[in-house]
């Protein structure tokens, strides 16, 4: 294994019209490795993801995976390469019920010419839905109901348990838990754990302190569109990362 | 990566602590069902007129002509219904139907003097390219030039007929081989029109695709939420486009349903179609707001201004009732469109 990070994002930078969202973003993650990126609300965290995820180009900076520069300029070649997110937005099709946006964008197709003409294989992907949630212990209400129907926190559960289920080197994880109650935030947090344990690596936004010191291996804190500084949870105390994250206490200068 | 069960990490997991309890609230499910309920409507109607006026319209021939006057509607509406399932909209079928008509019988003129069967392939292949180019229009300007679908397809419905005009002066044109008249436009199928069989046809077709394949499921992915299909790397652009241009490419073949039908272009005949095929798709159950849609809602979206027409002349109301009682269904399906949204307001 090369001793390069998983993913190492170097200088990124993205404006929005008269706003600046990145200003030179640092960030790295690493094999079966938990990172919480935390920041106040505006820091940039959600739009870091995004353009890891393939879906915002950035305005400039530079994107290592396993060590070699990439571009990630659409979401289909980033899922390729094993990425999956859970965006803030959930960004599931609420019409469609929870198998249609497990499998949304890579539907498995009936074997044969059914198949090459298009055909989807609804019986092997509803079989296969059921025992992905199982599996991932998201308790989904309803199989057959649109998504849109069910609480927020099923909502959650359903695109929590998507990353997962595709994921197989990297997930970004926009606040998976904020919709969620006691029980089943503690099923994802375990189901963080898990995937970490397999040695995916894994990246946890969020802004309840509890959870980001229950579950972080490492914590990366945003400011105003770049990283102000690094922790490891067992070195630090929720008072000097939310000095951090409030500018209060200043790691790295911006460079 | 194959599946997900196969990546998903395996472990202790605990199992689902909620049973599946079927789809919710008994009324939430019935809401769901509009298809169902607009279809009891329908065979109320039906079950109404034929036993107020059983000699006058439970007849086989009242069936017949029911059936070819709302062909042509049909198939502009199953490509409506594509349309409006990804929250668009499509105002120029009309002119599409008939610039693709005109075209038709100039290429069948060219081609065999307007006679023989080589002359109406002509003009089939013809009209199915000319109503093609206008949807690749709409859908390029729509998916590309991000213009809402409403203006384009506003744009090309003036261009479309003007177009039309422009190229027969604005006189109906003629020269419709007897084939296509005698064998399309009268004869039929074991006594089924072929007209209202071509309508069928497109109609199986569309059913299929829409439910069963993954260009349906990505149509209705994206009539749900175009961010997240772009997220998960559905090329949305493309899918619009094709999505328009089959609307398009079924209006140019209505065109031709319309020649084999009345023998002539009806250059003036067609302003209405885009509302009546955007009534029939609302009536049918399929959200304006994108997302959710059945071709089967729309067929009997279809039929029943259709019904209702014939009904009333059978019954002696005067037929502008009709034009009343279409407009309330219409405000009721929507409404019920809106209950059904509300119900999900979550998203
Ligand atoms: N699509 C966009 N268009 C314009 N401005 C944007 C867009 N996306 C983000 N921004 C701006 O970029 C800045 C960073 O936003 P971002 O969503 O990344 O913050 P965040 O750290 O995720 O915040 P939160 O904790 O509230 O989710 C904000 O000022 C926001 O208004
Ligand atoms: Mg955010």
């Amino acid at each position: 294994m090369t001793a390069a990070p998983l993913l190492e994002a170097i200088g990124i930078r993205k404006r929005y019209g008269h706003v600046e969202a990145l200003r030179g973003a640092d960030f790295c993650v690493d094999r079966g490795e938990v990172v919480a990126l935390i920041g106040d609300n505006g820091a940039g965290k959600s739009t870091l993801v995004k353009v890891l995820a393939g879906v915002t180009q950035p305005d400039g900076g530079e994107i290592l995976f396993d060590g070699e520069p990439v571009g990630l300029d659409d979401p289909t070649t980033v899922r390729a390469m094993g990425i999956e997110t859970v965006y803030q937005d959930l960004a599931l099709a609420p019409d469609l019920d929870p198998s249609a946006n497990l499998f949304l964008g890579r539907e498995a197709l009936r074997p044969g010419l059914l198949g090459r003409l298009g055909f989807l294989d609804k019986a092997a992907m509803s079989q296969r839905t059921r025992q992905a949630f199982a599996e991932l212990g998201a308790g989904v209400q309803s199989y057959s109901a649109p998504v849109g129907y069910l609480s927020g926190g099923q909502r959650q559960s359903i695109a929590v348990g998507r990353a997962a289920a595709w994921a197989s080197r990297l997930v970004f994880m926009d606040e998976p838990t904020a919709a969620l109650g006691v029980v089943q935030s503690k099923k994802v947090l375990e189901l963080v754990r898990r995937v970490r344990d397999t040695g995916i690596g894994v990246v946890f936004i969020s802004h309840n302190m509890p959870h980001v010191f229950e579950v972080a291996d490492r914590i990366e804190v945003m400011r105003l569109g770049r990283r102000a500084a690094r922790f490891r949870p067992d070195e630090t105390s929720m008072e000097e990362v939310v000095a951090a994250m409030t500018g209060a206490f200043v790691q790295e200068e911006a460079s | 990566m194959s599946a997900p069960s196969q990546s998903a990490p395996q472990t202790d997991a605990p199992p689902p602590d909620i049973p599946e309890p079927g789809a919710g609230h008994p009324l939430l499910r019935l809401l769901t069902e509009t298809t169902a309920l607009i279809f009891v409507v329908l065979l109320v109607l039906v079950a109404v007129f034929s036993a107020l006026r059983p000699q006058a319209f439970a007849t086989v021939a009242t069936a017949t002509n029911i059936a070819i006057a709302s062909a042509t509607l049909l198939v502009i509406a199953v490509g409506m219904t594509f349309v409006i399932i990804t929250a668009g909209i499509d105002l120029s079928v009309g002119s599409v139907l008939v610039f693709s008509s005109v075209v038709a019988v100039k290429a069948m003129e060219q081609v065999g003097g307007a006679q023989g069967w080589a002359s109406v392939a002509a003009g089939v292949v013809a009209a199915l390219l000319a109503g093609l180019l206008w949807g690749l229009i709409n859908g390029f300007l729509i998916a590309k030039a991000k213009i809402p679908p409403l203006i384009v397809t506003l744009g090309t419905l003036g261009a479309a007929l003007g177009f039309a005009q422009l190229i027969t002066g604005g006189i109906d044109l003629r020269g419709v081989p007897r084939e296509l008249v005698v064998s399309v436009g009268l004869g039929g199928l074991f006594g089924v029109p072929w007209l209202v069989i071509v309508a069928l046809t497109v109609t199986a077709v569309a059913v299929v695709a829409l439910r069963l394949t993954r260009f349906g499921r990505y149509t209705l992915a994206i009539g749900s939420n175009p961010e997240a299909a772009r997220r998960v790397g559905i090329n949305v652009d493309r899918h619009l486009l094709k999505v328009y241009a089959i609307a398009g490419t079924l209006s140019g073949l209505a065109g031709v349903m319309s020649l084999a039908r009345f023998t002539t272009t009806t250059i003036a005949g067609h302003t209405t179609d885009n509302l009546q095929a955007i009534a029939a798709v609302v009536i049918g159950g399929t959200s304006l707001f994108g997302g959710i849609g059945t071709i089967l809602g729309t067929v009997v979206g279809v039929f029943i201004p259709v019904i209702l027409q014939y009904g009333f002349v059978i019954m002696r109301v005067d037929p502008f009732w009709q034009t009343v009682a279409v407009g309330i269904v219409l405000i009721a399906a929507v409404y019920v469109d809106q209950l059904k949204r509300a119900a999900r307001e979550r998203l």
